[in-house]
């Protein structure tokens, strides 16, 4: 937002000083900046309050900034940003999806009495149609259900609100039928790996390493083709250092991560059952209760600091996280059909009169929601194993709080996938974190909602400023 | 324009109703190559309602609309682009939280080979046109709203002008200009009538529909009063057919003429 002042700011420049001109070279939005550094101080404070508690291994003596929160803490995000970078782009469209829990529930249940039920006997437990079979109809039906949401508004012209919040109650019910009230367990086998919960579904570090690596070549490569594009049509260009600060930063972000997913070893419960089942020799030492390994002591499997220890890497429902974010980012700034759900946010009669179609615009939104719906059903069911009418629950109040914490405004046309990431990660991090410092739920429910409106109304006084 | 047989454009006995009021009934107008044609009348005399029909704002009731003698249908705003048809509207109908490139081009985006968004062609694009209708324009990057009404009409008229319109509709082009601004546009609406372009321009004020307009029609209740050349009629004529409905000499009574 910086960037849009440089055109009548002459004299402002010289007294704003070097933090402004900063910001107008490279270009970094300041209200992003600006959640990431309360992200970041969320952790701090938590990281230190923990250690008061119960001294661990964390950057500050606590238990937030350690690897195996941080690592279990973007598990835990994964199901809720997903659906977030959905619903920015419905708010963005001046609709709104209330159904998103129940129709999670309602997808994982379809599903999951697809998989026990049908498809379980009929081909034999752990068959590999199984889980592609799942997968495929979680994202089938979860497109249905969108897709239908977004009829009702764009072709019935009943209100979003009232279409989704019809839903909201209706497919629970649908959902409780379905399971006749009971929980749906266990799913296949293979399907786990979408979950987090398993070692199948690490990567590794040796994967997580070449993955961050490819990451940091797409940045520089991004950077250096924009600047050659914008160099072929003499447009005005970055200076230099503005570009290296650039690649340097999200570089370092990428690699930070991983390093950190890297630092998380596998709990020795699952170690030993690798251990055992590949015949691998376990070394031997001396018990640990804080062990992050396993060793022989005598002929006992205990817990130890050093001996056999694997590292998980980059999680499977992280890793969704991750790509479903830069797909929809991509989706919202790079294509036609992003551009025209922003136009018709912004002005929906100049929409309509540039010739934009935008009931079946609305549609297809609402159905790309359904699928990132589809999406967060397979993680959220393969984390628990199990598909219950209350799998969702509460899922729509989260969804819709991140993506505005994120900085979507309710008022359309305004907002952004990695706004609703960062605000999707913030939420859990409140939730995280206070469970952690053992405060009951009604505590963490008390701050979140009151979050949400502190970030609302931040959100505000800095657009006020801006403009 | 006298040698000139066929119309570009030929709106006949066109009416629409919303509610059972008849917002524009049993309306004709014409309009040839190269010619600017005034539309005149109070608030709800019903020309932007005619207007929006040719557009494809609005879906006619009755009546025919023929480009070069032959019948076309409109029944979107897709329509009528693709017949070469533009308009700049009174709003000015611009998506205020995207950039003057985005507008330009919205609903008509240049793609890449791989058929994604080419924003930087489109930026180019941008800059060159904006270059000619207002040379002083340099914020390119940032959202509509941001922008003064002069540049935000200035990005509306390069929308209408940029895809080799035939039949270009302004509605109210002048109403949100200063006086350097208007001189402005009076000089475009005199280059695109010298490369043959047919133009509608909807005004409240009379002196720019005689500085700039070949022929005028005066609506009232729906219904038009009566056409005229400029020359052939004077100001207190046009007033008389605007208020009274009275059809002077020189002018050509329609539909809504005030008989007797």
């Amino acid at each position: 937002m910086a960037k849009h002042h440089d055109a009548n700011s002459e004299p402002a420049r010289s007294r704003e000083g070097l933090l402004k001109q900063f910001f107008n070279a490279t270009e970094i939005d300041t209200r992003i900046l600006g959640m990431i550094v309360a992200l970041l101080l969320v952790w701090c404070i938590f990281d230190v309050w923990s250690g008061y508690i119960r001294p661990n291994e964390g950057l500050f003596g606590g238990s937030f900034l350690t690897p195996r929160n941080l690592w279990t803490l973007l598990v835990q995000t994964s199901s809720i940003a997903v659906m977030s970078t959905g619903m920015v782009l419905l708010i963005v469209l001046r609709q709104i999806d209330l159904s998103v829990g129940s129709m999670l529930s309602l997808v994982a249940v379809a599903t999951g009495v697809l998989q026990v039920y049908q498809l379980g006997p009929a081909l034999g437990v752990g068959h590999p149609a199984i889980w592609i079979l799942g997968v495929l109809a979680c994202l089938t039906l979860g497109t249905a259900i969108g897709a239908f949401n977004g009829f009702l508004t764009a072709y019935a012209k009943i209100p979003a609100f009232i279409v989704t919040l019809g839903g909201l109650i209706a497919y629970s019910g649908v959902a409780f039928l379905l399971a006749r009230g009971e929980t749906v367990a266990p799913m296949d086998q293979n399907f786990g790996i979408f979950g987090g919960g398993i070692a199948s579904s690490w990567l590794g570090p040796f994967w997580s390493w070449v993955l961050a690596a490819v990451g940091c070549a797409a940045i520089v490569r991004g950077i250096v083709n924009g600047r050659r594009q914008r160099q072929r049509f003499g447009f005005p260009l970055r200076p230099v250092w503005a570009e290296v600060f650039l690649a340097a930063i999200g570089s370092l972000a990428t690699l930070g991560t991983t390093w950190v997913m890297n630092s998380y070893p596998w709990p020795p419960g699952v170690i030993e059952k690798y251990a055992k089942s590949n015949s691998i020799a376990i070394p031997p030492g001396i018990e640990n209760r804080d062990g992050k390994a396993i060793c022989m002591a005598a002929t006992q499997v205990v817990h130890c600091n050093e001996g056999l220890i694997y590292y998980t890497g980059f999680s499977l429902p992280a890793l969704i996280a991750i790509a479903v974010c830069m797909i929809m980012t991509f989706i919202a700034t790079r294509t036609a059909f992003g551009r025209y759900i922003y136009a018709t946010g912004g002005n929906p009669e100049a929409a309509e009169l540039a010739g934009i179609n935008t009931r079946a615009l609305t549609v297809k939104a609402f159905a790309l929601m359904g699928f990132l719906v589809g999406v967060s059903s397979i993680i959220s069911s393969a984390r628990l194993n199990a598909a219950t009418n209350a799998l969702g629950l509460t899922n729509e109040l989260y969804v819709i709080a991140a993506t505005v914490i994120g900085g979507t405004s309710l008022a359309g046309g305004v907002g952004t996938i990695y706004g609703a990431m960062v605000g999707a990660l913030m939420m859990q991090s409140i939730i995280s974190g206070m469970s952690l410092l053992n405060l009951p739920a009604a505590y963490q429910n008390m701050v979140v909602g009151g979050v949400l409106v502190l970030a609302v109304y931040l959100d505000q006084l800095y657009r006020r400023r801006v403009n | 324009m006298a040698e000139v047989k066929t119309p570009l454009i030929e709106m006949r006995d066109i009416s629409i109703a919303f509610g059972g009021i008849k917002a524009v009934d049993r309306a004709s107008v014409d309009l040839y190559p190269g010619e600017v044609v005034g539309l005149l009348g109070h608030n709800g005399a019903g020309k932007s309602t005619l207007i929006k029909v040719l557009s494809g704002a609005y879906k006619r009731d009755e009546g025919q609309i023929l480009i070069n003698g032959s019948e076309v249908t409109i029944n979107n705003p897709r329509d009528a682009k693709a017949l070469g048809i533009e308009t700049i509207y009174q709003t000015l109908a611009l998506a205020d939280n995207v950039d003057a490139a985005a507008n330009l081009y919205l609903g008509r985006e240049l793609r890449t080979r791989m058929g994604t968004l080419d924003d930087v062609a489109m930026e180019a694009e941008t800059r060159k046109v904006m270059k000619r209708l207002n040379p002083n324009f340099r914020r390119f990057k940032e959202p509509v709203m941001k922008l003064s009404g002069g540049q935000r009409q200035s990005v509306a008229i390069a929308r209408a002008i940029h895809f080799n319109a035939r039949i270009l509709i302004m509605d109210e082009p002048t109403a949100a200009l200063g006086p350097q601004e208007t001189a402005q546009v009076g000089e475009l609406i005199k280059q695109l009538k010298a490369d043959g372009i047919g133009i509608f321009l909807i005004s409240h004020d009379l002196h720019d529909v005689f500085d700039l307009a070949d022929r005028l029609t005066v609506m009232k209740n729906g219904r038009v009063v009566g056409s005229a050349h400029v020359k052939d009629v004077d100001h207190d004529g046009v007033l008389g057919m605007i208020i009274a409905g009275k059809v002077p000499r020189g002018a050509t009574p329609g539909p809504g003429a005030l008989v007797g």
